[in-house]
């Protein structure tokens, strides 16, 4: 007998209840998701009862549903944008043939690394957050934060989907790995840089979810246009949530910018120390988070040269962003792309085919959309009245991988020696003191309605509910 | 219509550009391609929009939801809202045609799909996730006989309080008497209140819609009157002091004062007239004045053999919050099955309507499975999501499958969802 009522426990569109194989994969890793959710989900958080958009169905009417649940009894879904009939592979070599709906042998090693990559991104950041619940600026930040968790979790049960469905005993050992890695342990690390570094506050949650989940928005995007089709239309629907978790971020860090920029106002001062007195963040700490999570994020796109990023587009597994809305051939051969290179101690541009330059080009695009995020921000200090603007560092700038790993270079793009960096290294990165300063702003402010006094409240609350809503019940 | 209008208004969607964090969820959800972007923003076209609001709650940020009352004629165009960035405000010259030309906004019900155009604030009928029909047996309602141009004065014949004098609660029963001049109604219909008085910068103040407690036949039987369940209001959604203006000028009402009414309103939140149907009805404070009117109509109308049930889930605060309480529990139990919820009373867990309706999913659950069986909801806007999602569950806990169930529901008038 059946353990799990399908349509119930697991909403999904992928005809669960009759696929016998696919109950039995996942009766097994079910537990011991939920047992990883007990370990390593939001620390404390069993009992509430939390507003949690759920996912029922696909079409307008089903995607949203909101309700208080506990988040152990969240009803993970499985769901797939609809197919389009007769879809076509619209990149690379196989453009024009049908797109695959089974894993193609020669593509199988690729495809899993591909999926198991984004999989392990997904768990990773819900270890990263754990903590988090204890400080929350307000109860409306925490439901936000909950809801970015379970979100999380949903994606990683996309992910675990394919794996179980489409790639046999080696998809179902990948599924398991995937619970036993563990964010920032030295045994069992997380497959990628930026998702072993702790997220210890509340700006760092909201750069984090600003830039490092728009890295998942623009790998995503790519990944939607797979000629794999349950990949394509998996991640496709994992988009419209990713867009939750960048209103996360966006929101909370421009609320953040505005309270500053109310006390800079009330104190008539851009003094530091004074603001700080006041117990908000000053922008030079905002501008150093900044820099800090956009450089470490622009990493997670890969080396700027790398043949195996052309394996991924010539075969098909991985398009570019929006694929299907650009105006070319979609193979790329013979076509060119420009590189930043070191050359005798200055950055100079050199041109490579375009083809191995794949991730460089979806770093571009990524740094195109967060640059005009950051330009909304400067919005509203500009209707403050504050003359200080916030921008990206340039993407040269405290880089682990690719031709930068290793070279000194400013916020402004210029090459700097060690010494020069040494010096201002304090102006540019968040330093140990500017991190006590936010953890000491930490307290845990959750009673409905009331805001830490670091942040603005939100313009607006969930689901049209007004902001002082009682969005988690702590029983 | 109340004959040609020479100047068309439309309530154009448009998106908050402060808010919106250009994720491409909407545009991607559009099923029309209404919504489109440039490097700055997120845009509607006003031409194409048909206010399907599939667009709405994938939102998100809520940045979505934003609505403009213009000249048609003059609709902000895409390039136009390229430039924005900020929302304008409400355009002064739209909102003076619309009082000056009552039928674009007082035409409510007479089109579901054009539900945008209509009605005075206060009542959303959501036609996505419910009906946009009335059921079958429904009687044909007048709508838009009185407008902001020519309202009905009605004259106060009644106003009580409901609520517990210790509670903070404070809702009114108000009945409304029309004289000789003609206003019929039926149960789920609603009405506009114009206050008097003038907004600072001296417009009008709008009509707010109110449900009719009452049923087609009066709220004194044989009597052109009816009456109103109103709750003063003395917070905004936030909860900060603010004196609702209508529902203050309501409350305070004496009898004998004289009140400009428009309307009626509403065309598909009707109640079936074949006497083996059932109602459903799910409510909470006083979204409970419709269901109120359809209780009494089939109370006076009581056939002997009829087989048609009446159940209603009914939610509050507090027993002493709750409108109606004392007349509600003396109801026979074989003419009404009645289950209230209280959330906020002393020493015991908080109970909302779908906690209750959960707790009795067997009985709903045959409901659900009859034919004849019609839902309503009205309420606070939220408690929607949490009564849809415990109507599916027992929908599936009982073997039904809730989509189909769902999508026959709503192509057959029978699920009516009504918030403010």
């Amino acid at each position: 007998m059946s353990t799990i009522n399908y349509s119930e426990k697991i909403p999904n569109n992928v005809n669960l209840a009759d696929d016998r194989t696919l109950q039995r994969a996942l009766e097994q890793w079910q537990p011991n998701f939920l047992s990883w959710w007990g370990d390593m989900g939001p620390e404390g958080s069993p009992n509430y009862d939390v507003y949690l958009r759920t996912a029922v169905s696909v079409d307008a009417g089903g995607w949203a549903h909101f309700d208080h649940v506990k988040m152990p009894d969240y009803r993970w879904g499985i769901f797939l944008t609809p197919g389009v009939a007769d879809r076509q592979i619209s990149f690379g070599e196989h453009k024009g043939e049908a797109a695959w709906q089974e894993v193609p042998g020669e593509h199988r090693a690729n495809l899993r690394r591909i999926i198991v990559t984004q999989g392990d991104t997904e768990p990773a950041s819900v270890e990263q957050q754990r903590h988090l619940g204890l400080t929350a600026p307000s109860m409306y930040d925490l439901r936000n934060l909950f809801q970015v968790n379970v979100e999380e979790g949903r994606h990683l049960w996309a992910m675990v989907y394919l794996l179980h469905r489409y790639f046999g005993r080696d998809g179902r050992e990948e599924a398991e790995a995937l619970l036993d890695r563990r964010s920032g342990d030295e045994n069992n690390p997380r497959i990628l840089g930026a998702f072993n570094e702790r997220t210890p506050d509340w700006l760092a949650f909201f750069m984090f979810t600003y830039f490092t989940d728009r890295d998942g928005k623009f790998q995503l995007s790519a990944l939607a246009e797979s000629g794999f089709d349950p990949l394509a239309r998996t991640t496709k629907f994992m988009l419209t949530e990713e867009a939750h978790h960048m209103f996360v971020g966006e929101s909370g860090v421009s609320r953040v910018i505005q309270r500053t920029s109310q006390v800079m106002n009330e104190l008539k001062t851009d003094d530091v120390n004074k603001i700080r007195a006041a117990g908000v963040i000053d922008l030079e700490t905002i501008q150093r988070y900044l820099n800090f999570h956009y450089s470490v994020t622009i990493d997670l796109f890969g080396a700027d040269h790398s043949s195996n990023a052309a394996t991924f587009y010539s075969s098909g597994l991985k398009g570019r962003y929006e694929e299907s809305k650009r105006d070319d051939d979609h193979q790329l051969n013979g076509q060119s792309y420009k590189l930043l290179d070191v050359q005798d101690g200055k950055l100079v541009e050199r041109e490579v085919p375009m083809l191995n330059a794949m991730n460089e080009v979806l770093r571009d695009d990524y740094i195109r959309d967060s640059v005009a995020g950051v330009g909304r921000w400067n919005k509203v200090l500009e209707k403050a009245g504050i003359d200080v603007r916030l921008s990206v560092p340039h993407k040269a700038f405290n880089r682990q991988i690719g031709t930068f790993a290793g070279v000194r270079v400013a916020p402004d793009g210029r090459l700097v020696n060690e010494n020069e960096w040494k010096a201002n290294e304090a102006k540019w990165l968040p330093t140990p003191e500017d991190r006590a300063y936010v953890a000491s702003l930490m307290g845990r402010v959750v009673e409905p309605g009331k805001f830490a006094n670091w942040i603005a409240p939100p313009a607006m609350g969930i689901n049209r509910q007004p902001v002082d809503f009682d969005y988690v019940r702590f029983n | 219509m109340n004959g040609p209008a020479p100047m068309e208004v439309l309530k154009q969607h448009l998106i908050d550009p402060e808010i919106c964090i250009r994720c491409n969820t909407c545009e991607e959800t559009c099923p029309v391609d209404a919504i489109t972007h440039d490097a700055n923003n997120y845009v509607v076209k006003a031409e194409v929009c048909n206010g399907c609001m599939a667009c709405i709650s994938p939102c998100p940020t809520g940045s979505i939801d934003n609505w403009r009352t213009v000249l048609k004629s003059q609709a902000y165009s895409i390039e136009e809202q390229f430039t924005w960035d900020e929302l304008p405000a409400q355009n002064t010259t739209a909102s003076a045609a619309l009082d000056n030309h009552a039928p674009a906004s007082a035409d409510a019900g007479a089109s579901a799909a054009d539900n945008l155009d209509e009605s005075p604030a206060g009542i959303d009928v959501d036609t996505a996730r419910g009906s946009t029909l009335p059921p079958w047996s429904a009687a044909k309602p007048y709508v838009n006989l009185y407008t902001h141009k020519l309202p009905i004065v009605a004259t106060v014949v009644g106003n009580y309080r409901l609520t517990g004098e210790s509670t903070a609660s404070d809702i009114h029963h108000i009945m409304l008497d029309f004289g000789t001049t003609p206003f019929p109604v039926v149960e789920g219909q609603s009405i506009g209140i114009l206050p008097p008085g003038a907004t600072q910068d001296g417009k009008m103040h709008h009509a707010r819609q109110y449900s009719i407690a009452s049923p087609r036949d009066g709220e004194r039987e044989g009597y052109n009157n009816l009456s109103l369940t109103v709750k003063r209001v003395t917070q905004d959604h936030r909860g900060k002091e603010a004196d609702g203006v209508c529902s203050n000028y309501l409350c305070d009402l004496k009898k004998g004062d004289k009140v400009n009414v428009i309307g009626p309103f509403g065309s598909t939140f009707l109640m079936p007239n074949h006497p083996n149907s059932h109602l459903l009805m799910i409510c909470t404070g006083t979204g409970s004045a419709p269901m109120r009117a359809m209780t009494e109509y089939r109370r006076r109308r009581r056939l002997k053999g009829a087989t048609g049930k009446l159940m209603l889930f009914f939610g509050a605060r507090t027993k002493e919050e709750l409108p109606y309480f004392g007349p509600l529990v003396n109801l026979p139990k074989d003419f009404i099955d009645t289950t209230l919820a209280f959330s906020r009373t002393a020493g015991q867990p908080k109970r909302y309507v779908q906690d209750a309706m959960r707790e009795r999913a067997a009985d709903v659950g045959q409901m659900l499975r009859d034919d004849n069986t019609f839902i309503y909801v009205c309420g606070l806007k939220g408690m929607e999501d949490g009564v849809l999602q415990a109507l599916r569950d027992i929908a599936v806990q009982n073997g039904i499958e809730w989509d189909p169930l769902w999508r026959a529901l709503k192509r057959e008038g029978r699920l009516h969802l009504e918030t403010y």
